[in-house]
């Protein structure tokens, strides 16, 4: 049962008080003293990330079959709130995920696709030619992958399908200032 | 310099993806834990910090039931008869601005933007442990301290009264965000 700490202090004021406590996990702070301590964790950590690389065509593959399992469920049955969540889910956990399992272009036309998902008013009056060109766009990026060294195709594919989407967005939105606001916004992870 | 004693710190990892959990379960053992406890949802996330009394949180944003946001509201109750302060790190797919201010505002210690990466992790699970802030508790938050500066600008109601400010030498969350693994 986590227990609720009891050494803690408490400052009142006006209108808020400052808790503080002495730092519980100061314990595992261990001081480097012998410049020989050569151990690394984020070298070892990366290396066994590594040892993993051999599964990650086939988890994006598993993604990449749960995005078109998705986007044909709302085909079929409509947008329901359900099957827009699932949408959603799928897409943006391909956007986290895409570039750790080596499929960053897979990452930027899912992230594209999440924006469309989110912001718009209303998925069920979203042209269907939209959200397929990107279920379409990622799918080909995934399989393409393996035999493709220039990326410029999909850096275009890309780029026109941001342009396409982000205009589509700017226009349904236009009396939504909240949401004009959120699409304009630059992203907090820095562009490569 | 410091370093971490990953072996005497337990984590719970709450994310709806399996490949995520993986990723996460194997960078976490690496740095040397060997306790790490795993949640598919918000839900049993919030079960098994209640059971198991971890002594750190990563969680996704975006899952079923409720969501990663939920849980830091749930653990950031400071009625509760369980641990409200344990830090929690939000590792998410989400990368917009007001995303980490809706995370701030929930009471979560640290945010990392996927894809993730070790490096990354590590300094999260480092700012954490070595850099902890006071809590603060005001009519309708209870989380670490927001107030990263001495902004003079602000006028809004949000501004706390009484007390000096307290000068946290660290970069905002936000800033923290934008700093790639």
């Amino acid at each position: 049962m986590a227990k609720k700490p009891t050494d803690v202090q408490v400052a009142s004021f006006a209108d808020h008080h400052v808790i503080t406590q002495p730092n519980p996990l100061r314990k595992v702070l261990r001081r480097i003293v012998n410049d020989k301590d050569l151990d690394d964790p984020v070298a070892r950590a990366e290396q066994a990330l590594a040892s993993l690389s051999g599964e990650f065509g086939n988890w994006m593959a598993i993604e990449c079959e749960r995005l078109g399992a998705a986007h044909a469920a709302i085909i079929k049955d409509g947008a329901s709130d359900t099957a827009r969540d699932e949408l959603f889910r799928a897409a943006h956990d391909i956007k986290g995920d895409a570039a750790t399992f080596g499929f960053p272009y897979a990452a930027v036309a899912a992230e594209s696709l999440c924006r469309v998902i989110e912001h718009a008013p209303d998925l069920a009056r979203v042209p269907e030619e939209l959200i397929a060109n990107h279920v379409k766009a990622i799918h080909a990026i995934v399989r393409a992958r393996a035999n493709t060294e220039n990326t410029g195709v999909e850096r275009e594919l890309n780029r026109r399908l941001r342009l396409v989407a982000d205009e589509y967005l700017a226009a349904v939105n236009k009396d939504r200032p909240e949401h004009l606001e959120a699409i304009l916004a630059p992203s907090i992870v820095p562009v490569e | 310099m410091y370093r971490i004693d990953f072996n005497k710190l337990r984590f719970l990892v709450c994310d709806d993806n399996p490949h995520m959990r993986r990723i996460l379960r194997t960078l976490l053992h690496s740095f040397g834990t060997r306790e790490v406890y795993e949640a598919e949802d918000g839900a049993t996330a919030l079960e098994m910090y209640t059971h198991y009394a971890p002594d750190i949180v990563i969680t996704d944003w975006s899952m079923p039931i409720f969501d990663g946001l939920e849980l830091a509201q749930m653990i950031r109750q400071p009625e509760s008869k369980g641990n409200p302060y344990a830090p929690i790190i939000m590792l998410t797919g989400h990368s917009e601005k007001r995303r980490v201010t809706l995370a701030r505002d929930a009471g979560v210690t640290e945010f990392l933007a996927k894809p993730i990466s070790a490096k990354g992790l590590y300094q999260r699970v480092l700012n954490v442990v070595a850099s902890p802030r006071p809590f603060i508790k005001t009519k309708n938050y209870f989380g670490p301290d927001r107030r990263r500066n001495q902004a003079t600008g602000y006028i809004g109601p949000e501004r706390r009264h009484g007390g000096e400010a307290e000068v946290i030498q660290n970069p905002s969350l936000l800033d923290k965000a934008r700093t790639p693994g």
